[in-house]
């Protein structure tokens, strides 16, 4: 899809994070950095999204929120995981709760790394992803 | 040969239509982003995210959205076109109303609290704004002696002169039928707001572009009362109408940006307050 990567609109969850990645997701859509150039959006609806932007390891309680949220979303879609909590756990890894990652939940496409991951790394995860989408 | 020229007439509508509403949403995007110091996204955004839009997958939950959002779409073309072939005033108002409430049907048929909230504040901006465009077309028939839109281009003067107040209160309710910020109730078009969208909650594919696509339409169609007030038979009248339309649609923008959402309570007393006190008044001087 052409016009697919030149309006992704992204939904931003917060799958028990420690707020350090998502304070950075919000930083892409300040004037500094500026998302929007991209035409993308930060809607807050899943059937709006294309692309899922999740930070945090996942806990036993939104797990269920995360798979429905990606569910809720129409074809084509990808899934961008923020933070290393979001790839492996983090330094949440151990804690009895925490699944350990994105990955255990719902199929990721893009891994961003960083603790926090920089608005940069977060914005060229978005682009990446876009691939998937095409 | 008239068939040909009113075929010809009406393609040119269809066409200049929608890529006039949809340059006019992406500059309105684009001049948001720079009042907030940013660089914004292309001017042709809004047609890079229809084209986007038409090609997803979709989702909706009762298939009677579709046939609303559909009929509301097809309506505000026909509004616009009644409009630009120079038509009836008041069965473009009629036509545009009737898209309105198709759209509110849509609203209703998705079965989700959101966009049940939203359907309801759509109804209430319906309330705010519709009395205004009645008393527009009942005061351009007052300076004009007929309903015809084409007859505003052989008029002596400008209907703003001599409707000075009801164009303050068109001015007025635009920024409701717009959607523009103090009164985004039902839904909002910048993202993550009112309520995560409102009526177009759970829309999504090709429904949302129509949402979008009746959306410029719609845009068209209140900037088009905007040219109402100043075409006269003066052929610069024309061109300069156009820009005035385009400062009337950047200074709502402006707005968009300069205040906060407003309670429907508020919403409506003052909308109301606004068009009683404007249209009453010219209408009354108008006839003394
Ligand atoms: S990766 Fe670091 S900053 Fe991001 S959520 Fe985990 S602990 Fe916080």
């Amino acid at each position: 899809m052409k016009y697919a990567k030149k309006s992704p609109w992204i939904l931003h969850y917060d799958g028990s994070s420690c707020n350090g990645c998502d304070i950075e997701v919000l930083a892409c859509l300040n004037p500094l950095f500026d998302i929007e150039r991209f035409g993308a959006i930060n809607t807050g609806n899943p059937k709006h999204a294309d692309i899922l932007l999740i930070t945090g390891a996942i806990n036993e309680q939104n797990i269920s929120v995360v798979k429905q949220l990606y569910e809720q979303m129409p074809n084509p879609k990808a899934v961008v995981a923020v933070g290393v909590c979001a790839a492996t756990g983090g330094i949440f890894k151990d804690c009895y709760n925490m699944i350990g990652g994105v990955g255990e939940a719902i199929p990721v496409d893009v891994y961003v790394p960083g603790c926090a991951s920089r608005p940069e790394a977060i914005i060229d995860g978005v682009v990446k992803a876009l691939d998937k989408i095409k | 040969m008239r068939a040909l020229i009113l075929t010809l007439r009406i393609l040119g509508i269809l066409i200049l239509a929608p890529a006039a509403g949809g340059l006019l949403t992406g500059l309105d995007r684009v001049v948001s982003a720079r009042m907030q110091r940013r660089k914004g996204p292309p001017i042709l955004q809004p047609f890079y995210d229809v084209m986007k839009l038409a090609r997803k997958q979709s989702t909706t939950v009762s298939s009677m959205t579709r046939y609303f959002v559909t009929l509301s779409m097809c309506f505000n073309i026909f509004t616009v076109l009644l409009f630009g072939l120079g038509l009836d005033l008041m069965l473009c108002v009629f036509a545009f109303t009737l898209a309105c409430v198709f759209f509110v049907l849509s609203g209703y048929s998705s079965n989700s609290p959101f966009s049940f909230v939203g359907t309801e504040r759509e109804l209430v901006q319906i309330m705010c704004y519709e009395p205004m465009v009645l008393i527009v077309a009942f005061g351009y028939y007052q300076v004009s002696g007929s309903f015809n839109v084409g007859d505003a281009f052989r008029m002596g003067s400008p209907a703003v002169m001599r409707l000075p107040f009801i164009f303050i209160g068109l001015l007025y309710v635009l920024s409701v039928k717009l959607r523009k910020s103090p009164f985004d109730l039902s839904m909002s078009h910048h993202g993550h707001q009112e309520i995560v969208k409102g009526v177009i909650t759970e829309l999504t594919g090709i429904c949302l572009a129509m949402v979008e696509v009746s959306h410029w339409f719609e845009t068209v169609f209140a900037l088009g009362l905007v040219y109402l007030f100043f075409v006269y038979a003066s052929p610069a009248s024309w061109a300069a109408a156009l820009a005035l339309c385009l400062a009337a649609f950047l200074m709502e923008t402006l707005i968009d940006n300069a205040f906060a959402r407003v309670k429907w309570k508020l919403a409506l007393q003052a909308s109301w307050i606004v068009i009683f006190v404007t249209g009453g008044v010219n209408l009354l001087l108008l006839n003394l």
